[in-house]
């Protein structure tokens, strides 16, 4: 059997790597992938703990399904947003969109 | 080293490497492909935790839906369909060492404490069957369930809001 | 165990104990097994094809006026064989500034994904894998199906390739929402995810019980394959042939193949959903014959898509996006939630009660949206009439430049 804490450093990678993703990134669209990298990688968490932990219960199975389903509202508005943005500025990269610093 | 474990590290490599190249990639087209590649590699995951159920949503959700509105999105947010110049920003290696030190402390984290190498038990042949019951359960996740229902469909009319063309304005 | 009654079972035994007797590990036998299995259903899926082009371009060409193959061989039978030799021999073109690697990994993760679909369908009784969440996993391998045609379109480097990857997207996202609830009429009235288990449930085909879920179903699919009325992806009149504009040789037929193995895949999984899969006189007793039936209930729901294809126009696509949004997916909630609360209240009634139950309120439902539909559409007619008079040019004509700015 795999030992839990394997699980767990690939996610902790995971989400360092999406981390570097958000700030890095200067694209919106390529930000929120960095996010979904991370909310992957707590996904991972959870049901890795429901799965080592309490397997007979529904407790971590239930956190994971809202996690789908706030994921899945997040990008579609994120990416509404997007579309919004770039309809105005011509752009959705974030540090070419500065009407605030004028 | 079991079979399992093999498959494990092989999935783990291919997942990491996969998102390492989302975040770096200057081709945001490909950036989104890799991102589909982790994607399947965390759906492997969930069917090694024996979490089938979720290993089929992870691909309907994430590849099906999620990565398919983000190809469509970065097609549609462009003037040219080829990404020039620079894709990070200026501090990027702040943001790699900040990534490298969370890392370092939650792997530290991790090994500081004693974890089990085995479940405390196997998974139940009904454990989808009592999720979907206790997803509805007044006395379990109903309300959780309900509120993340109406958020999908806030979310829903919301972007529909967001990206309508206003044509007569 | 005789040969007739588990010939499966009995080529798979004399292989395990093959491979056995070569002095194999058990485990490794087993992923042998499997093997084999995964290549045989591949294949036998992937030959079928050829038979089905020649059907196809039969029937259609029959429904069109015309004769369709008939030079090489008896009818023209051999005519897929030529085709075939023609296009291997052909060059593979890779465009200029096209993303090779995607370029040609598009048609194979098109093909391998609608082959992914058989891994779960059940044949036959007892054979086929028995996967617990088979009929969510017929969608999510779908899922790829549609990024290998966003790939083609956007690896092409080519305009028209890219409005198809386009329209793809808007098409197949819309028309999964009513693929998904329509295929969880079958699996609530099953109470099982599992694609034998909703076989094995199906003591009256469900056909019976929710033949509004099965016609969502069916044209839903059928959008999702992208054949006409709704072949925008491909539309030869508006975008020359859509994403596979710049393929040829063996990738484009792998393009060819998936599309019809994916129009076929449709039928067997409508077979196995809505027409009791692999159920029939004496299935039980002598497996084989399940196959049979199976096969020949993909290939009535198979020949419907044909007929269909042969017989409407395309529509446009702001038409197909009101159709999947404004009715199907409504229509789909309503006998979902029909479905769940009769099936409640029907607890205990016989199976074909319960079906006939079901079919009398399926009935009236389709009675509701037909008199709902011509209401509508005499409303609409009342508040804008066609300009064209009978006999005149049907479409409204295009603004004619004015007179003066002629004569300049």
């Amino acid at each position: 059997m795999i030992p839990l804490n394997w699980y767990l450093i690939v996610a902790a990678a995971l989400f360092s790597i999406g981390l570097y993703g958000v700030l890095s990134r200067k694209n919106a669209v390529a930000i929120l992938m960095g996010v979904e990298l991370m909310l992957n990688a707590v996904n991972i968490n959870l049901l890795t703990f429901w799965r080592y932990r309490a397997p007979t219960t529904t407790a971590g199975m239930a956190f994971s399904v809202i996690v789908f389903a706030v994921a899945a509202a997040e990008v579609s508005v994120g990416l509404a947003l997007f579309i919004a943005v770039y309809r105005r500025f011509k752009t959705i990269v974030t540090d070419e969109i500065d009407l605030m610093k004028w | 080293m079991t079979a399992m474990q093999i498959v494990f590290l092989i999935t783990a490599v291919v997942t990491l490497f996969a998102a390492f190249r989302t975040v770096t990639t200057p081709n945001l087209i490909h950036a989104a492909l890799w991102l589909i590649l982790a994607l399947a590699g965390v759906a492997v995951f969930y069917a090694l935790l024996n979490a089938n159920f979720f290993a089929v949503i992870q691909v309907v959700v994430y590849i099906g839906a999620i990565a398919i509105l983000m190809v469509f999105a970065i097609m549609l947010t462009r003037r040219e369909m080829r990404d020039r110049g620079k894709q990070t920003s200026g501090r990027w290696w702040w943001a790699a060492i900040l990534g490298a030190v969370f890392f370092a402390g939650v792997t530290w984290m991790i090994e500081a404490v004693a974890l089990p190498s085995q479940p405390t038990a196997a998974v139940p042949a009904s454990s989808i069957a009592d999720l979907g019951k206790a997803l509805v359960n007044p006395n379990g996740y109903v309300i959780p369930f309900e509120v993340a229902s109406v958020l999908l469909l806030a979310a829903l009319i919301g972007a529909v809001f967001v990206a309508w063309t206003r044509h007569n304005s | 165990m005789g040969l007739l009654s588990h010939p499966i079972t009995l080529v798979a035994d004399w292989l395990r104990n093959l491979f056995l007797g070569w002095g194999l590990s058990q485990g490794l036998t087993t992923v042998l097994l499997y093997l084999i299995a995964a290549i045989v259903v591949a294949s036998l899926a992937n030959g079928w094809v050829i038979f089905l082009i020649w059907f196809e371009r039969k029937i259609v060409g029959r429904m069109q006026d015309r004769i369709g193959p008939n030079r090489v061989g008896p009818y023209g039978l051999l005519q897929p064989f030529a085709d075939l030799i023609k296009i291997i021999t052909k060059e593979i073109i890779f465009p200029d500034k096209a993303d090779k690697p995607l370029y040609v990994i598009a048609p194979l993760l098109m093909d391998a994904a609608i082959i992914a679909i058989w891994a779960v369908i059940p044949l036959v009784p007892m054979v086929g894998m028995d996967f617990n969440v088979a009929a969510l996993y017929t969608i999510a391998v779908g899922a790829f199906a549609t990024l290998g045609i966003i790939l083609a379109g956007w690896s092409s480097n080519n305009k028209f390739a890219l409005v198809s990857a386009f329209r793809t997207v808007a098409q197949m996202i819309s028309y999964e929402v009513p693929t998904v609830l329509a295929l969880l009429v079958p699996v609530l009235l099953a109470g099982t995810m599992s694609l034998q288990g909703i076989v094995e449930a199906q003591h009256v085909w469900y056909i019976v019980l929710a033949p509004l879920a099965f016609l969502i179903y069916f044209i839903a699919s059928v959008a999702e394959v992208g054949r006409t009325p709704f072949d925008l992806l491909e539309a030869e009149s508006e975008i020359v042939a859509g994403f596979h504009i710049e393929y040829s040789g063996m990738l484009f037929a792998t393009f060819y193949v998936g599309d019809f193995l994916h129009a076929f895949t449709i039928g067997m999984l409508g077979a196995v959903l809505f027409l009791g899969g692999w159920r029939g006189p004496g299935a039980e007793a002598y497996p084989i014959l399940g196959l049979i039936y199976l096969w020949i209930k993909a290939f009535v729901v198979y020949f419907v898509g044909v007929w269909v294809r042969g017989t409407l126009p395309r529509l446009r696509i702001d038409q197909m996006m009101n159709f999947c949004w404004k009715f199907l997916t409504p229509l789909a909630l309503i006998l979902l939630v029909e479905a769940a609360v009769v099936d409640r209240l029907l607890l205990g009634f016989t199976p074909w009660g319960r079906g006939l139950v079901h079919l009398a309120i399926n009935v009236f439902i389709g009675a509701l949206v037909i008199a709902y539909a011509r209401a509508y559409d005499n409303r609409r007619k009342r508040e804008r009439p066609l300009a064209a008079k009978p006999g005149q040019y049907p479409v409204a004509r295009p603004p004619q430049p004015a007179a003066e700015a002629q004569s300049d």
